[in-house]
């Protein structure tokens, strides 16, 4: 807030204690940036898949690393995460679920159906793979 | 714009420590933010060690006690004691609540208090919401009418429409959620925060109200309402147990509903 005077601002951040209500907001955020970014990286590879063998088979060995795994996964989680806390938002702007004890069972939800999906999505691309 | 770190006249320093816990069976150390605008310097975390026998069970009675027996320049508001004036309301433990609701043996460890988050501080801790009080009036929290009132006896309301107003009316205006919202961290000086708003959709849901399409254009903004992200943390820290965020969600249906 614009403070025009030698006032100190409280602090905020520095003090506030992380509650599960911001932790899951700014998650449903970052997950948000993270899949524009892993959006680039999928949009590349497909790039690379138009372009040739030889291009497709630098942008496959970089997924395929380590390196790219991991990115794969932690953009799968983003997916998952950002769909299932989208659909709770979409449950709060119908107007439901605001008592704190919906809201912290939605959390769970969000958070389990997030992870639980990620893990099923590998389970079976690796089957298949 | 969001600023995450405090400015250069606002980092938090170490300050004195007082000792007043010799020969005490139960002891508990107190954390306190001190600023004072007389001697130019920056704010400073004070610490008190204090015999829990000496005073009440609240932190409101471990701030009175220090002030009036261990340091009389340690500045706070209270009034009523009883979590209906919302004087006390600051930043203990982490989250915003009243001093005098908040049990002194619910805080696991060192007593932390700081004044309500994210403000300009006046002195020690208490806060300057002038600007909050600003934003509270443009919402105009009072009964508009156009039609006459009756002549021979107040402006009636059904029980059911008067229920409609619990969960509304109890606020106190103590801004511990506003100054809990990371989104009025960073918009306050537009967004008008979770405490305003529930007050704005007090005057909404007023079945005897006549302006409500009035006062839902005055909302209709991107940052007076709809900075609103449902984080919640309003609701989390309301020391009156009230819903915020469902009021916000409330004035944001009617915004829909009325297209």
């Amino acid at each position: 807030m614009a403070n025009g005077s030698s006032r100190p601002l409280s602090p905020h951040l520095q003090v506030y204690r992380w509650q599960w209500t911001m932790a899951l907001s700014i998650l449903h955020r970052a997950t948000g940036i993270a899949l524009t970014v892993g959006t680039l990286l999928l949009a590349w590879w497909l790039i690379a898949a138009a372009a040739g063998p030889a291009a497709f088979a630098r942008a496959q060995g970089f997924i395929g690393s380590g390196l790219g795994m991991l990115m794969l996964f932690g953009w799968t989680f983003a997916l998952y995460y950002h769909l299932c806390a989208g659909i709770r938002h979409l449950v709060w702007d119908a107007g439901y679920g605001f008592e704190l004890q919906y809201a912290q069972r939605g959390a769970y939800i969000v958070i389990g159906a997030a992870v639980g999906l990620t893990i099923m999505s590998w389970i079976i691309g690796l089957a298949v793979w | 714009m969001a600023e995450f770190s405090l400015p250069a006249n606002s980092k938090v320093g170490v300050g004195k420590t007082v000792n007043a816990a010799g020969g005490a069976k139960r002891t508990k150390t107190f954390k306190i933010y001190r600023w004072s605008p007389d001697d130019g310097q920056n704010p400073r975390v004070d610490t008190y060690v204090v015999d829990l026998d000496k005073f009440g069970p609240m932190v409101l009675d471990a701030i009175i006690y220090i002030k009036n027996e261990l340091d009389s320049t340690l500045t706070f508001r209270r009034s009523c004691r009883e979590g209906i004036c919302g004087s006390c309301a600051m930043n203990i433990d982490g989250t915003n609540t009243l001093a005098c609701l908040k049990a002194i043996e619910d805080v696991a460890g060192d007593v932390k208090i700081y004044p309500l988050p994210h403000l300009p501080v006046v002195k020690d801790l208490v806060p300057d919401v002038n600007h909050i009080y600003a934003q509270l009036a443009s919402v105009k929290p009072w009964l508009q009418t156009q039609s006459p009132a009756p002549p021979d006896r107040e402006r009636l309301q059904s029980p059911e429409d008067r229920a409609r107003l619990d969960g509304l009316y109890e606020c106190i205006l103590c801004f511990c959620c506003s100054t809990s919202c990371p989104s009025y961290w960073w918009n306050g000086d537009r967004y008008l925060g979770p405490a305003v708003l529930l007050q704005a959709y007090r005057w909404i849901a007023d079945s005897r109200d006549e302006m409500t399409g009035e006062r839902l254009d005055n909302l209709e903004d991107p940052f007076r309402l709809y900075r609103c992200h449902t984080i919640m943390n309003c609701t989390q820290t309301c020391p009156k147990g009230l819903n915020p965020a469902k009021a916000i969600a409330e004035i944001k249906k009617l915004m829909v509903a009325r297209r």
